[in-house]
């Protein structure tokens, strides 16, 4: 279906991650991190959101352009 | 129970997740020309998504919800569920019924009963099918808001409205398509929004073998912790070890169930039976785009699957060792009080000396409060309290006035006392793991993700069921019974107007399942009744060529009758006759329901099973070897698989997750 998956759930993590990693560093030196051991877990969940949304990103990129070169040599795409 | 506030941040995430999805919708909504394309998506769908969309639309809250609460009731042996129950149904469903149900054409499971036997298989199915989906739909619906409003103070019906809006448009713009990619977007959001709080959690533990030190201490006297009765204790490893306890025998694990109902009763039967013909998830496989892909569609999901135990079963495990580690001020929440029982609570113990030390009256009189009085004027059931904390509360609160809710300064004594009376209460409110876990350990942003990734369970159920519920209604019910030979506009305009009764009708089971409790658990036990005989139907049906349509038929309505009759018969430890079995007679008593549930579907299924068998061979066939072709195993031609490389056939893809099933089971033994 003309729908590549891939696209919007790479954008929502990207942005989602991009947010956190924004509000983590924002936010950094608080006390807002006791509940969570100290550790500034948006900071680092929100840039492994982004790497996965970055990759899924990728994928659906790549799959784009293999579609394309696939209806171009006029075989029916994958 | 104190709420927490949201932040800014956590109301950014949500917004992002709903605007995401419903943006799914719409992106589909130009594909959708017709009554195939809404309600089976044409069968165009890569694996990778039939497969997430498969275990996704079973991941609903209540899933995750209730992982959790037996992970922390029953320890590591709820992995049975998975590694017991759904990964070898999966891969059966793969390698041996898919090519029956994506060959035969069948555009939904009842579809197949029909071909494969008559019209009335089907009926029979098509109304249990709706009419179940629906109400689980509505149950599910009902547990997940009740949650939100106990431990976020949000308002039960924004929640349930809310939601249910937001699944209504995306199902209603991009149908089928739209519910199976939002299913896989949920999927993620699921894994990456809990992870954190599993992470979180084993490191505040400190590590898997100070956990596992932890619930050894727990397993020994379970009634320190109030888990157990006092008096009952078990051997180290009963919430550590997977398999040990139960070969031990019923007394020595928690679940109180023996080997042989756990693997017949739940691996067999009930399990074949929920991934084999649920249509449900049978329906996500059934939208892939060839043979090959509607095959490994069950075995992309059971990768996931195998190692989701990890997931939603130890956040269980952890609140539990938290518990049993004084200094971690950690306690499973208790079932919250009603208003009433908390105003009578407050008005005893404002009228109280600080230094009372008679407490039965105040237990008694809230105790009433609760859960109402019998015609002796008694509590019908005590509140579990700890008379202790009971008395320390008193110390603290007694004679103050905190039974007045006036000005900002008395509500705020008043809510104080109110989680402090509340906190005396030994019961646990098990569903309530999960939540209390992402509160502890969730800074804002985190918190947005995870209550995010709740929602986002709840959304994949509820698309799911209402997905399934409008096929099998138009095609099965509809187009097969009320109105035949319809243009398929019609059909599409059906599929589209079903989708909002459907929804309407999910969050009306919603309302009632809050009214009336009871209600509810008797519709889940005839449910129970329905389900158990229906996988010995399909596994004759599909092998055996013999099987008559009258054979399946009364098979089926006798499989249903003996789990009637069974649960009429039998009673679960600790329960009185009634609601919840024994009401003929008891001719045998089980140490847990858990093990009265297994028993009864093995007795269903070998009632269904043996009634098929000898009607069907007392009938005569109406169906050819012909006709039958693509339908039962024997009349059709083997699948080649040589095309495909290795790695993509089923049966020896089906093997490899067998084997690491196998593993995982030895690893945890």
């Amino acid at each position: 279906m003309g729908l590549d998956i891939r696209w919007p759930i790479g954008l929502m993590f990207s942005l989602v991650g991009a947010l956190l990693v924004v509000y983590g560093v924002a936010t950094g030196s608080s006390d807002l991190y006791k509940r969570s051991l100290d550790i500034n877990v948006n900071l680092y969940w929100g840039l492994l959101l982004l790497v996965f949304g970055a990759f899924m990103l990728v994928m659906a990129w790549r799959g784009s352009k293999r579609e394309q070169g696939a209806s171009d040599t006029k075989t029916p795409a994958r | 129970m104190q709420n927490v506030q949201l932040g800014f941040i956590d109301y950014a995430i949500l917004a992002i997740y709903v605007a995401f999805v419903i943006g799914i919708g719409f992106a589909l909504r130009r594909y959708m020309k017709s009554s195939s394309d809404f309600l089976t998506s044409g069968r165009s769908i890569p694996t990778w998504v039939t497969g997430l969309a498969f275990i996704s639309a079973n991941l609903g809250a209540l899933e995750l919800v209730g992982m959790a609460a037996s992970g922390a009731k029953y320890g590591i042996a709820t992995s049975h569920f998975y590694w017991v129950g759904a990964i070898p149904a999966m891969i059966f469903l793969a390698v041996f019924m898919m090519p029956f149900y994506y060959g035969s054409k069948a555009r939904s499971v009842p579809e197949y009963l029909k071909m494969r036997f008559d019209e009335r298989v089907r009926c029979l199915n098509s109304i249990s099918f709706a009419v179940m989906t629906l109400l689980a739909s509505g149950i599910s619906m009902n547990a997940l808001a009740k949650l939100l409003n106990a431990l976020l103070g949000w308002d039960y019906h924004i929640s349930l409205w809310i939601c249910s809006g937001v699944v209504l448009v995306y199902v209603l713009k991009g149908g089928l398509t739209s519910a199976i990619y939002t299913e896989v977007l949920q999927f993620f959001m699921i894994v990456l929004g809990f992870a954190p709080v599993v992470y979180l959690g084993l490191k505040e533990i400190g590590g898997w073998g100070e956990m596992t030190q932890a619930l050894q201490n727990v397993a020994v006297n379970p009634s320190a912790l109030h888990l157990k009765d006092a008096g009952v204790s078990y051997s180290t490893n009963a919430w550590s070890s997977a398999w040990q306890p139960l070969l031990a025998g019923p007394a020595n694990n928690p679940m109180g169930v023996d080997w042989f109902a756990m693997v017949f009763g739940l691996g067999f039967v009930l399990s074949f039976g929920y991934w084999c013909t649920n249509f449900l998830v049978v329906q996500r496989a059934m939208a892939a785009r060839n043979m090959t892909a509607a095959r490994n569609t069950p075995l992309v999901a059971a990768v996931p699957k195998m190692l989701f135990p990890a997931l939603v079963i130890v956040p269980g495990m952890i609140a539990v060792a938290l518990m049993s580690i004084p200094n971690k001020n950690y306690r499973i929440p208790p079932p919250a009080l009603e208003g009433s029982a908390i105003t009578v609570a407050a008005s005893a113990v404002s009228q109280s000396n600080p230094g009372t030390t008679d407490l039965q009256p105040i237990i008694d009189k809230v105790s009433a409060a609760q859960n109402g009085v019998d015609a002796t004027g008694k509590p019908r059931k005590l509140l579990k309290i700890d008379q202790g904390r009971l008395a320390e509360v008193l110390r603290t609160y007694g004679g103050k006035p905190v039974d007045k809710t006036g000005s900002p300064a008395e509500q705020e004594q008043h809510l104080q006392f109110a989680t402090a009376f509340n906190n005396t209460i030994t019961d646990y409110d098990y569903d309530g793991v999960i939540l209390s876990l992402v509160k502890r350990y969730c800074p804002p942003g985190l918190l947005g993700l995870a209550l995010t990734a709740l929602l986002a369970s709840f959304m994949s159920g509820m698309a799911g069921n209402v997905t399934a519920f409008n096929t099998v209604w138009t095609y099965d019910l509809y187009q097969a019974y009320l109105a035949p030979n319809k243009s398929d506009d019609h059909y599409f305009w059906m599929g589209r107007a079903v989708t909002v009764v459907g929804i309407l009708l999910s969050i009306g089971t919603a309302y009632f399942a809050r009214l009336y409790n009871n209600a509810m658990d008797v519709i889940q036990l005839v449910f129970g009744f329905v389900n158990a005989p229906l996988f010995a139907t399909f596994l004759l049906g599909m092998f055996w060529a013999r099987t008559t349509g009258t054979g399946a038929f009364l098979g089926l309505l006798g499989g249903t009758f003996t789990s009637g009759l069974f649960h009429a018969l039998t009673i679960a430890k600790g329960n009185a006759p009634g609601i919840k079995g024994g009401y003929l007679s008891v001719v045998r008593e089980f140490p847990s329901e858990m093990a009265q549930n297994f028993w009864l579907a093995t007795f269903a299924f070998l009632g269904c099973f043996l009634l098929t068998a000898g009607i069907s061979l007392a009938t005569q066939r109406t169906k050819s070897d012909a006709e039958l072709k693509g339908l039962v195993y024997s009349l059709t031609p083997k699948l080649k698989d040589e095309g495909t490389p290795w790695y993509q056939r089923p049966a020896v893809l089906g093997v490899v997750l067998l084997l690491c099933c196998v593993i995982l089971n030895i690893i945890f033994w």
